[in-house]
């Protein structure tokens, strides 16, 4: 027997419970918070499985949606080292996995500023696979002319100016300017008789090219294609200054790298 | 030995959820018994019930093991942000897994998701599971919770909000099965192979408030708030002490630790104030009167060591200790002699 006059005092008898029932409510509650709490973990699984009908962009090195989920353990290392700030981490109502790393290209593209895939190199896990070490053999999507219309070389029309207006954040590389450090898209303003944005900036040799859109040597109007060898990083639907943009980057979610 | 090794599996049995036993005459120790037959002398009955009327009357309130908690869940935190924004790549990552120093360092818990729903073994993880494994094995497994979680001090605060309600009559707690959390730690492994998905990442506090601080991911804070609200209003450190997998995986490599809270019956007088601020009361069922086997106890392997025991300990029998450093304590009694 415990001294029941030394240990604190047990509070005031209220209407009590039987222990029995007392115990039977202990157990009800615990399954109903404990199932909550397996409803509230499965409901961002099922967030994230209907998101996979608009797949996000992944960082280069990614590998299948499926497993790259699975071996993300969403540290943000890959976030820490970009030097143009291109990943962001999914926050809880996105749908692309809590914590998981993605790229908004029209907001800032991977230029491959870092040269060696440094989010590889940070990835804890190989959900960014290691067995990459080239910027050419990423295989984050690719790019597609997704609005016509709107493209300014197929209008045959030049661009002047800032391409994504004074207050746009994003950054490239111009190795004209700073073989090293990233400059703003801002402060670099262009004056281009046809505009040629999109395949001017892209890091990957031959992944886009400007082809003519008739055999009339007259015709200014050019039309932007896109080769194999894009990687989808991003950088033509950053730098693209129609509104709406004219090329986007369709995600891949298998194959994203060239084994 | 194997006195110490039934010990050690009671002990993980009171983690997973075994509700603690009172011990039987046969398995007290013969300096507890003889220690339990003196306390039971009506001189010593006499002491007790003088010195804690004395206690009561002269309360004495410590906060030092909790300010230094404080200043290590905040210094710790601010770390993974000061070295984000600053590039000083002291600690690079989040709690989930992150760099220190350049070492890989990986949360058990996560990489144990990770594994389970890759369903492959990476040695960055194996390196990163290593090296945390180690250093808990040396201070003690949930010594994550108390001294490193962010999560853990928001719930403190919430605590104290719930203590002042429930004071005042306006909520009363609601404790849930201890043995869910072990229950939700296995349906959390076996969703995470079948699913192929981190399921448990979904609602992990620890990692969402982590990620929050370094990355800026406000809007999951709203989950977080969630769960505050609960401890708050409805269950008092619900999170902590029933549900989060984290810790329970962080207990279970404590159990050998030599850092530990230590427990010296001979200076208990049981007026059992440990038990009512810890977080894991039933690891301190020993201080009841009659309930220690031994004379002197190390504290289970759930214990956090926060500390807050020890700050309320009016008699010093509560220390912390380094199995193999520590020498025996002669007389630790902060009040003194007052029969």
């Amino acid at each position: 027997m415990t001294d029941s006059n030394e240990t604190t005092p047990s509070p005031a008898p209220r209407k009590s419970l039987s222990r029995a029932e007392q115990e039977r409510r202990q157990i009800l509650r615990s399954v109903a918070i404990g199932g909550a709490m397996v409803c509230a973990s499965m409901a961002g699984f099922f967030k994230v499985k209907y998101a996979e009908a608009a797949p996000h962009l992944r960082p280069p090195g990614a590998i299948d949606e499926e497993r790259f989920l699975a071996a993300c353990i969403k540290c943000g290392q890959c976030v820490q080292v970009c030097p143009v700030q291109a990943i962001k981490l999914a926050d809880i109502q996105e749908g692309a996995g809590i914590g998981a790393p993605y790229l908004d290209a029209r907001a800032q593209a991977c230029d491959f500023s870092c040269d060696a895939v440094q989010c590889v190199l940070a990835c804890p896990t190989g959900a960014l696979t290691h067995k990459l070490d080239k910027k050419e053999q990423t295989r984050m999507g690719v790019a597609e002319l997704v609005v016509p219309d709107v493209c300014l070389a197929r209008q045959g029309k030049g661009f002047k100016g800032k391409a994504r207006g004074g207050d746009y954040r994003g950054k490239l590389r111009y190795p004209e300017v700073d073989r090293w450090k990233p400059k703003p898209v801002a402060e670099h303003p262009y004056n281009l008789d046809l505009c040629d944005l999109c395949v001017r900036q892209c890091p990957i040799e031959g992944a886009i090219v400007l082809k003519p859109m008739s055999d009339d040597p007259n015709d200014k109007r050019r039309t932007p294609v896109v080769d194999q060898r894009c990687v989808g990083c991003g950088v033509c639907e950053m730098i693209c200054p129609t509104e709406p943009v004219a090329i986007r980057i369709k995600p891949r979610v298998v194959g994203r790298h060239a084994s | 030995m194997n006195r110490h090794l039934s010990r050690l599996i009671q002990d993980y049995g009171l983690m997973f959820g075994k509700a603690p036993k009172k011990p039987a005459p046969e398995d007290f120790s013969p300096e507890a018994r003889d220690l339990l037959a003196f306390k039971r002398t009506p001189e010593q009955r006499a002491v007790r019930k003088a010195t804690i009327k004395y206690e009561m009357e002269h309360p004495e309130t410590s906060q030092k093991w909790r300010n230094r908690r404080w200043a290590s869940i905040i210094v710790l935190n601010l770390l993974f942000v000061l070295s984000y924004f600053f590039d000083l790549q002291l600690i690079e990552g989040a709690l989930t897994a992150s760099r220190v120093l350049g070492f890989h360092f990986a949360d058990l818990n996560s990489a144990l998701q990770v594994t389970l729903a890759f369903k492959t073994v990476l040695i960055n993880l194996v390196i990163g599971t290593t090296t945390v494994i180690v250093l808990y094995i040396l201070f003690g497994g949930r010594t994550f919770c108390s001294w490193v979680c962010p999560y853990h001090l928001l719930a403190e605060w919430a605590e104290m909000l719930h203590l002042k309600l429930v004071k005042k009559g306006l909520i009363k707690d609601h404790p849930l099965h201890r043995a869910t959390r072990s229950v939700l730690f296995v349906i959390f492994a076996v969703l995470a192979f079948v699913t192929g998905y981190t399921i448990f990442e979904n609602i992990s506090p620890v990692g969402i408030l982590s990620r929050a601080m370094t990355y800026g991911t406000i809007v999951g804070l709203v989950w977080v708030g969630a769960l505050l609200l609960i401890e708050v209003f409805y269950s008092r450190r619900f999170w902590c002490r029933y549900i989060c997998p984290i810790g329970l995986t962080y207990g279970m490599t404590g159990g050998v630790a030599p850092v530990r809270v230590h427990y010296d019956a001979q200076f208990c007088m049981h007026e059992g104030k440990c038990r009512e601020v810890c977080l894991v009361p039933h690891v301190l069922d020993m201080t009841k009167l009659g309930y220690g086997k031994d004379a002197a106890h190390a504290v289970g392997p759930d214990c956090t060591r926060c500390g807050m025991c020890l700050d309320v300990c009016p008699t010093g029998a509560l220390t912390f200790n380094v199995k193999g450093l520590t020498k025996p304590a002669k007389d630790r009694r902060k009040t003194q002699d007052v029969a």
